[in-house]
């Protein structure tokens, strides 16, 4: 019989029923709530007189509204405070432990289930957020759902799925110095476009996934929705079991030698067979810079932005041009000759201690140039901050000219006050370059957090190594 | 659920591809914790020359006579043709509940993300998947034709062009039947309760760790 996959693995394990027709009743692990796409289902729960099949399988926290500023006087815009006051008195009518706005366990939900321990590996875990594909760095199954969804999970503890196609992305050889996950992942999804995972489960593996720290790990799997795929993946290793252990909702004694024991298996067995096996270069990975409003409009910084002319489909064509004249850019400039006017380091891609790190290693002893009106970064939790502070990152940042803001989802999507105005550039270490995403009108850039920090201390992109060397 | 069986309805063009979520509703109409009341905002930055906020009256705003929803030929039109990956980006079912509450209940085009199209089968909205030449002919008819019309037939999953001509769909078999009858998931699933205990039972037995 031939091998499984990690994706089958776990899906096997998590067969509630076959429908037969296609689709099977698959349990829930976990669930992840924040207020953005959890006050609807709470509402259905409450119309149909249906309770909470599991209340220990949540977990809660507020993080795409909170601010980022002072919270003392608590949250300025009304119709924010409301959505963030609604979660709160959901979660205590229906039992769900959340941490709120003044815990210093808040954060970006995907930050803070793997630093609870919430997300463990085997686990099947979702929340209404695309990016849940963060946790699968954890060799866990972990996706984004609609609110019907989370509502469907919060009365049954299952959802109705279809079983994914399998993708085995695989990174081979050694990165070069300056490279980092966000690099990786920016440059597979360039090279398999924003629909090239649809319809699959990805499993990132090779000799550069496996050098990556679990942060690094949770960079590539979060991207996995800008390829398209639901769910991105990577296998158990040492570097996973020792990140787990000892957090606050880790198995504890016997049941932590029970549990690792059994995550053993939580890898592809040798003789698995994917639907698609795609296979990058490492070491020809260069420092990513998107230049239009799709993640897969990337380039090496080294590399000017394209030109339409030299694109032969129609339909691509004319998205590169409207997405040329929204960004405000002429083909054939070369990627570091663009000057940046706001620098953001956060969101759950990249607001973890190794990326403050990242930042602050750029930014020690420089200054941030004086075009750039605003460089900020936003840790992904108030644990995260803490670390930070401990480790004196936040002096680096803010002695450079950056600002030290309080943890959440902030300027990756602007649902709070932090946000560009028409016409503004911005590095950012997001994970959506969409028109509009950031602010309206405003213009994004992903990059890596030390590319971004480079960006805001000399004004423009630059390859970090420039800087660095 | 409200079903879907049949409808005949103007076909509204929306020609670029890679439309994400984050253009059919922006994140500042996130903030509502109603499911209803997102259709005056579907395609906020698009359709309107002003910055959208939630609470505005939007009958007083200035409009994009360009935006392809703003043309009266294209008024009532319950039908987008689309290009491919409709729907990618964020998971907000937002996205459909905008759409059906503007009117929509079907959305034609080559490909669409996963998330979307999961959310919008949930929320009574029939996605079609056509080969790219196929929609590529539809975008011209529609071109050349004010008050071009689709019928689309899900029983028999057939839409007919106004010449008579026909294409055929596939659908999964699973979300056809919940769409035709208009189910609710969380009461079929409700059904199988007993089998939700046994699976709880024999996984706490191997793996306590994912109850504690």
């Amino acid at each position: 019989m031939a091998g499984k996959t990690l994706y089958e693995k776990i899906w096997d394990q998590h067969v509630v029923r076959d429908n037969g027709d296609g689709t099977a009743l698959i349990y829930i692990d976990r669930q992840l709530v924040h207020e953005v796409t959890s006050p609807q289902a709470f509402e259905g729960l409450r119309l149909a007189d249906r309770n909470l099949w599991r209340i220990d399988a949540n977990l809660a926290t507020p993080d795409h509204n909170v601010p980022t500023t002072d919270r003392s006087k608590g949250i300025e815009d009304p119709v924010s405070r409301l959505q963030v006051e609604t979660l709160d008195q959901n979660c205590a009518d229906f039992g769900i432990t959340e941490f709120k706005m003044d815990d210093i366990r808040q954060g970006i939900v995907h930050v803070i289930g793997p630093e609870q321990g919430a997300t463990l590996p085997g686990m099947t875990v979702v929340c209404g957020d695309s990016h849940t594909s963060t946790h699968g760095a954890f060799g866990a199954l972990a996706h984004g759902i609609g609110t019907s969804e989370v509502e469907h999970v919060m009365a049954t503890q299952c959802l109705v799925q279809a079983k994914s196609k399998t993708m085995l992305v695989s990174v081979n050889g050694e990165v070069n110095a300056g490279i980092t996950a966000k690099d990786i992942v920016l440059a597979i999804i360039g090279e398999i476009g924003t629909a090239g995972g649809t319809g699959y489960a990805i499993e990132f593996a090779g000799d550069a996934i496996r050098a990556l720290s679990m942060e690094g790990r949770m960079t590539v799997c979060n991207m996995a929705i800008e390829a398209g795929a639901r769910a991105g993946m990577v296998a158990v290793d040492q570097k996973t079991i020792d990140f787990v252990k000892g957090r606050p909702y880790s198995p504890k004694d016997e049941q932590w030698e029970q549990a690792v024991k059994a995550w053993s298996d939580l890898h592809s067995d040798a003789d698995a067979s994917f639907d698609t096996v795609v296979n990058i270069d490492a070491t020809s990975i260069k420092p990513q810079v998107t230049w239009g409003t799709s993640p897969e409009m990337v380039v090496g910084i080294d590399n000017k932005v394209p030109d339409p002319a030299d694109e032969k489909d129609d339909v691509k064509r004319e998205g590169m041009v409207a997405a040329l004249n929204y960004m405000g850019l002429t083909a054939n400039t070369p990627m570091n000759e663009i000057q940046v006017d706001k620098v953001f380091i956060g969101s759950c891609t990249n607001s973890r201690i190794e990326d403050i790190r990242a930042a602050a290693e750029v930014a020690k002893g420089r200054k941030v140039a004086s075009n750039i009106k605003l460089a900020m970064v936003v840790p992904g939790s108030g644990l995260i901050k803490q670390q930070a502070e401990k480790e004196g990152l936040d002096k680096i940042l803010t002695n450079a000219g950056f600002e030290w803001r309080e943890p959440g989802c902030s300027m990756c999507l602007a649902m709070n006050a932090d946000r560009l105005e028409p016409g503004e550039r911005c590095a950012s270490t997001s994970n959506r370059n969409f028109e509009g995403r950031q602010g309206q009108g405003g213009r994004t850039h992903l990059v890596s957090p030390a590319m971004a920090a480079a960006a805001a201390v000399t004004g423009h992109f630059v390859d970090v190594n420039d800087l660095m060397s | 659920m409200e079903k879907f069986i049949n409808l005949k309805a103007i076909v509204a063009p929306m020609d670029r591809p890679n439309v994400d979520t984050d253009a059919i509703i922006p994140k500042q109409f996130l903030k509502s914790i109603k499911r209803t009341g997102f259709g005056p905002n579907l395609f906020d930055e698009w359709r309107y020359l002003d910055h959208g906020e939630p609470g505005m009256d939007n009958s007083k705003r200035p409009l994009n006579e360009d935006f392809i929803l703003n043309q009266s030929r294209y008024q009532g039109a319950q039908i987008l043709l689309a290009r491919e990956n409709f729907g990618c980006g964020s998971s907000r079912e937002h996205a459909p509940w905008a759409l059906l509450d503007y009117g929509f209940r079907v959305v034609i085009a080559p490909s669409f993300a996963d998330i979307f199209y999961s959310n919008s089968f949930k929320n009574g909205i029939l996605l079609i998947k056509l080969d790219a030449a196929v929609v590529d002919d539809l975008f011209n008819d529609v071109a050349a034709t004010e008050g071009y019309e689709l019928n689309v037939d899900l029983e028999k999953q057939i839409i007919t062009k106004p010449d008579g001509s026909t294409i055929a769909f596939d659908v999964d078999e699973f979300r056809k039947h919940r769409l035709l009858n208009g189910l609710d998931d969380i009461g079929l699933t409700l059904q199988h309760t007993d089998d939700i205990k046994a699976y709880e039972q024999c996984r706490r037995a191997e793996a306590p760790w994912l109850f504690n």
